[in-house]
């Protein structure tokens, strides 16, 4: 790997070369990364994987025709004939007023807070220490459970890093790591083969659990041994933190500068207006210590700030990036979420299943879509049928449906049980009145 | 076809349309008996036999059973047109060698996008650790692998100039925009790759592949009385620039505004279990999705599919044929050899209704002993190969559309999709439906959009109660992901009936 300095000398040449070369502004990152993957398949080691990477991209305006490109060539004669030649085939393009790079007023400037999220210790652990932590993993369930067919363990780290120099005065540099610990155990059922995956993920490696990982996805696997639909209908239902994520990537779509433009976004005009249930408040905060989504400038150089997207339900802020804030006529705040921090309630995933009557607990997501547009959504589901407080018998093969618009209203109660190694900071969430197609 | 020499950095754009690739014919007058093919090969990627040889020796010298090198470079060019022209490009050059060993089951991968051959020692010492014994290997002679050409293309995408793809991309702006005055934005993009491969392995095998591939996608944005729709339609192929034509433009451009304005009065149906006719095409996501996962090999080998303990059954009526196929011409998910070294070829999955075979790579065709059926794939030098479909399609069956259409009292009629997910334990499998219509007494009547369907795979696929004659391959820009690597394929079905899915 290159260090910050030869990285940044790198992107000094190549810029200067580009400007030499007929671009008005260029903007040019380079990064490289390296990680292992050790998997561990029913005790035995069932692959092992080195990689390392590195990639210059290169941005280019030139008689206000815009081009990005990018490389893992890094022969300097290499890339100066590749600049030669991407600025020559931008000239083919149509002129367009808007593209520019960002003002160097809304660029990140040196002084920002630490952000602890990246662990120099990851380089020093050696491959046995490793493979041993994969195979603990699997020592904990392999051969604990007379039904177990398959189980899974892996170990996975990496460590990036990159520098980003733009032509009107931007340099920044980051470094990251991570570190991930995982199983899946696959089980016999009478109806099938359930399976299920649990992993703990940080980005210090000190910091990231180690035990209880095999033994969580044995019992997630076994809970879900032979599902059966319940009748369609409106349902009280809890989606389980760890996949309450995903019903926020169509809100997430639709904020972003680009869907509101192409218009495929169901939140076109709704900035200072009610989107959800006033118990919903959510804030993008780039610098949270450790957190995983933590940064002090985006992909363009803009300096990250801590804003609210959605407060009591009212829908704040949108992800604007430079070129569509020009097109739009929108002040440019960020093209790309940081962390996303909810506003938690008070109860945990237990009480809040003990409060419930009848419903479904949902703990997975399988397919489904929604459409940008209008907000029309259906994802596949799995999960518990629910009375008085008590799982009756796991669910699968139905769908949650209805339109993005409406959903978030029937939001009643966020739990407290955000998991902080993601970059979704997000509880268990409750609904109530929500549509589920089975029998 | 042969190569320019050591030309890594093209971008498409700076020359002219048809300029001819020169071959170089270099070293082939040496006293190798490589031929001039292989031998451009190993000029582009600057290596030459006797560094492959070391290379190969380096992973073997743990004791491996088995090596390979698969040196990949790829251009990928995108343009794309908005507000009426076409106004920004993007392109990526990644080139680099993987270098794989097998010992029995076991994996050992590193790869290096350094192609000196310190570099390349270093990466392949690294693999080898997943042998622990020393063991001795002797370089094998080397064969060069007999390509079939499944997709033989004139000029390539490198030699063509971005001028001479805008006005296809403006003509297809132009046409939607001319068709509906309800348009009010329109997205062209257009996506050209160009691959040069470069096999070797410990068996001595040499093979080496040009894999272009083009993907076009058009999409419309009406509004009408305040409601908003959007639709989009894709083609793609393994083919050169031939691929553009005013007719294949004009054709989307129809397709999509045709879609497009049927979704205003569109409606989503009630919700729950019943009858589906899925309409020849697209909807062999069905098989993708609902079977081909499943029956692939590693899912099988590792007690994980619901499938694994199936095969030779009798799983789904006499006259459901199911193929797993990789040598379709110019279609996007064939492949001259796939990237193990293996030739591909038509595999039949489900022959009368009985399940005849997984879909193999070399691993787990040493496990069930049965030849590689050439599905052994990967993403790219980066990534381990693991079985992936290629085209998965349905035969023809015994009935005709109308009478299946016409046998449904209440049900759903559904051929455009926009994506699926399968999990192999289970079986349960979704579908995601653009677009359909109701089918009311054996009639079709409003259109549908919008909806997810969900069943269980050896369920859907017993339930499969009539088949179509009226067989199509779908040429969309299919993606398929796998434990994180995509790939491209397609899939085709005749027109199906099935007994009953859940619609939500």
């Amino acid at each position: 790997m290159m260090n910050t300095n030869e990285k940044y000398a790198l992107a000094d040449t190549v810029i200067e070369h580009a400007l030499k070369s007929g671009a008005e502004q260029v903007s040019v990152s380079v990064f490289d990364n390296r990680s292992t993957e050790i998997e561990i398949r029913d005790q035995k080691i069932d692959s092992l994987k080195e990689s390392n990477r590195a990639n210059l991209s290169i941005d280019i305006y030139v008689d206000k025709k815009y081009s990005s490109h990018s490389t893992n060539r890094m022969n300097r004669e290499e890339l100066f004939r590749f600049v030669e030649e991407a600025i020559a085939s931008t000239r083919f393009l149509a002129a367009d007023e808007f593209r520019s790079l960002p003002g160097p007023e809304l660029y990140y400037r040196e002084g920002g807070p630490s952000l602890g999220i990246f662990d120099r210790s990851i380089d020093s652990v050696d491959a046995k220490t490793k493979i041993d932590l994969a195979k603990k993993v699997m020592d904990e369930v392999y051969g604990k459970d007379e039904r177990i067919l398959s189980v899974s363990s892996y170990y996975y780290d990496s460590l990036s890093s990159g520098i980003m120099v733009t032509s009107n005065g931007f340099r920044g540099s980051s470094e990251k790591t991570g570190v991930q610990l995982g199983a899946e155990v696959s089980v016999k059922s009478n109806t099938g083969r359930p399976n299920a995956y649990w992993f703990e993920s940080q980005l210090f490696f000190d910091k990231l659990r180690k035990e209880g990982i095999g033994t969580k996805a044995l019992d997630r696997a076994l809970k879900k041994s032979d599902p059966e639909k319940v009748n369609s209908g409106l349902y009280s239902v809890i989606v389980e933190n760890r996949v309450a994520a995903n019903l926020l990537s169509p809100l997430y779509e639709s904020l972003l500068g680009s869907s509101l433009y192409q218009k495929q976004s169901f939140l076109i005009g709704k900035q200072g207006k009610p989107v959800a249930s006033g118990v919903l408040t959510a804030i993008d905060d780039p610098h949270i210590p450790s957190g995983q989504g933590s940064r002090l400038f985006d992909d363009e150089g803009l300096n990250a700030v801590r804003r609210p997207i959605i407060e009591k339900g009212v829908l704040k802020d949108y992800y604007i990036d430079t070129y569509y804030g020009k097109k739009l006529g929108m002040k440019p705040t960020s093209g790309s979420s940081s962390n996303v921090v909810f506003e938690t309630g008070t109860r945990n995933l237990d009480e809040l299943l003990a409060s419930m009557k009848k419903g479904v607990l949902i703990t997975g997501f399988i397919g489904g879509n929604c459409n940008g547009s209008t907000g029309d959504f259906s994802y596949g589901i799995e999960g518990f049928y629910i009375e008085d407080g008590k799982i009756v018998h796991p669910v699968n093969e139905m769908n949650i449906a209805g339109n993005m618009n409406t959903f978030w209203f029937n939001l009643k109660e966020l739990g407290n049980d955000v998991r902080e190694d993601d970059s979704i900071r997000i509880p268990s969430l409750l609904f109530e009145g929500v549509q589920l197609s089975g029998i | 076809m042969q190569l320019k020499r050591r030309d890594f950095i093209k971008i498409s754009g700076i020359t002219t349309a048809g300029s001819l690739v020169i071959p170089p014919f270099l070293n082939s007058c040496k006293a190798v008996k490589l031929s001039a093919d292989a031998e451009s090969y190993l000029s582009h990627f600057e290596v030459t036999r006797a560094t492959l040889q070391k290379v190969i020796s380096a992973a073997m010298e743990k004791g491996a059973d088995y090596a390979d090198l698969f040196f990949e470079h790829t251009l990928s060019n995108t343009c794309a047109l908005e507000d009426n022209k076409v106004n920004s490009a993007y392109s990526n050059i990644s080139s680099g060698v993987g270098i794989r060993v097998l010992k029995g089951d076991q994996t050992g991968y590193a790869y290096s996008e350094d192609l000196t051959e310190e570099a390349m020692l270093k990466a392949a010492r690294t693999a080898s650790n997943i042998a622990e014994s020393p063991g001795k290997f002797s370089v094998a002679n080397i064969t060069e692998y007999v390509k079939p050409n499944y997709y033989a293309i004139r000029g390539s995408w490198e030699d063509t100039s971005i001028k001479d793809k805008i006005p296809y991309m403006q003509r297809m702006n132009d046409n939607i925009f001319a068709a509906d005055n309800r348009v009010t934005m329109v997205n062209v993009y257009l996506n050209d790759n160009s691959s040069y491969i470069l096999f070797h392995n410990s068996d001595g095998l040499l093979a080496w592949d040009y894999r272009p591939i083009i993907v076009i996608a058009g999409v419309c944005i009406m509004e009408d009385k305040g409601s908003t729709e959007n639709f989009y339609v894709t083609r793609s192929y393994r083919m050169g620039p031939d691929f553009l034509t005013n007719e294949l433009i004009d054709e989307l451009s129809t397709e999509v505004v045709d879609r497009t304005s049927r979704l205003f009065s569109a409606v989503r149906p009630e919700p729950g279990e019943m009858e589906i006719v899925m309409g020849a095409g697209q909807s062999g996501i069905l098989l993708h999705e609902a079977m081909g996962h499943a029956f692939e090999a590693d899912f099988n080998r590792k007690n994980l599919s619901i499938f694994c303990d199936k095969m030779g059954q009798k799983i789904a009526e006499d006259f459901v044929t199911i193929i797993d196929d990789g040598t379709i011409p110019m279609n996007r998910g064939s492949l001259n050899f796939d990237d193990e070294g293996n030739p591909t070829e038509k595999t039949f999955l489900v022959s009368n209704g009985k399940l005849t075979s997984y879909l193999h790579d070399r691993i787990s065709s040493d496990f069930y002993k049965v030849p590689s059926t050439g599905n052994g794939r990967r993403q790219s030098f980066r990534h381990i190969p693991m079985p992936r479909m290629r085209s998965t399609y349905m035969e023809n069956g015994p009935h005709k559309k109308d009478e299946i259409i016409a046998s449904v009292k209440k049900g759903i009629y559904v051929d455009y999709f926009s994506n699926g997910e399968v999990n192999i334990g289970q079986g349960d499998f979704t579908f995601f439906v653009k677009f359909g219509y109701l089918i009311e007494n054996g009639k079709l009547t409003k259109p549908v959009k919008d909806i997810n369907i969900i069943g269980n795979g050896p369920q859907a696929l017993a339930d499969i109660v009539m088949v179509a004659d009226d067989k199509a391959i779908d040429n969309g820009g299919g993606m398929c992901g796998k434990n994180g690597q995509s790939v491209p394929v397609t899939m085709g079905m005749p027109t199906v009936k099935i007994r009953k899915l859940t619609v939500g």
